[in-house]
């Protein structure tokens, strides 16, 4: 039996121009969206990039300093990377901020906003002084 | 007081669970490495091949492997759920999801005892 309440057209409020444009998330909500998708990039393909640079440099010398000096001297490489370090530096903050959560740490409205901003700032930081010993 | 009847595998706490262990594995690792190539810095190739040619990093590193299996496992596959709704495409992509995440795995081994 088909009733009039299964034929209503309900509305769809993810589409993408909402996600792009409507919906406002707020800090710990950009926190947690951003986890996910440094997460998912460092499944694939930053796992199997890592992987590949260590099986070169620790093959031979020259892997080494091929990796060292040239390979890493590419301006897409190096862009690259350091997204990989910044995918890496926000899962890690923001997997710690988590782990305190759990633990019921940090739970209240107020104290939950400010460290979402400690995590976003502390990974940016971080990107940056590593990117600043890689050039 | 509501009583329920707990049905099911229960292992939605026991990946909850691995996937916090398994974080503070590889949390503890990176930072070890990271303190240990800024020590060295600028790292030789005579360093970088003498700090994984020690039994225990080889080790920790494998230890690191495992844990970044199983934790993206939990993560990649609570994503699929989330967002990928056909049953058919979902089973595929977490088959997909395994065999990489065991290559990878292999792929470490391979590199870590040549």
């Amino acid at each position: 039996m088909a009733s009039a309440s299964a034929k209503k057209i309900r509305p769809k409020y993810l589409t993408l121009p909402a996600i792009l444009f409507e919906i406002r998330l707020p800090v710990p909500g950009w926190v947690s969206i951003l986890h996910r998708i440094s997460g998912a990039l460092l499944f694939f393909p930053f796992t199997a990039w890592v992987l590949y640079l260590l099986d070169t440099s620790l093959r031979s010398e020259q892997g080494f300093q091929y990796v060292k000096t040239q390979y890493l001297d590419l301006p897409l490489v190096k862009l690259g990377l350091l997204l990989f370090i910044w995918a890496f530096c926000h899962h890690f903050c923001a997997g710690i901020r988590y782990l305190f959560l759990d633990l019921d740490k940090g739970i209240e409205l107020r104290t939950a906003r400010i460290t979402s901003w400690l995590v976003i700032g502390a990974s940016l930081a971080l990107t940056a002084l590593f990117g600043a010993k890689l050039w | 007081m509501v009583k329920r009847l707990v049905v099911g595998a229960h292992y939605g706490l026991r990946d909850w669970l691995a996937q916090r262990v398994t974080a503070a594995i590889m949390a503890l690792y990176s930072v070890i490495v990271a303190v240990i190539v800024f020590q060295n810095s600028p790292l030789t190739y005579a360093v970088w091949k003498d700090l994984f040619a020690q039994g225990w990093m080889r080790v920790a590193t494998l230890l690191f492997a495992a844990s970044l299996a199983w934790h993206a496992w939990v993560g990649v596959r609570d994503i699929l759920m989330d967002y990928v709704r056909p049953d058919g495409v979902r089973l595929t992509l977490q088959i997909f999801t395994l065999l990489l995440l065991a290559a990878y795995v292999g792929w470490a081994v391979q590199i870590l005892w040549r």
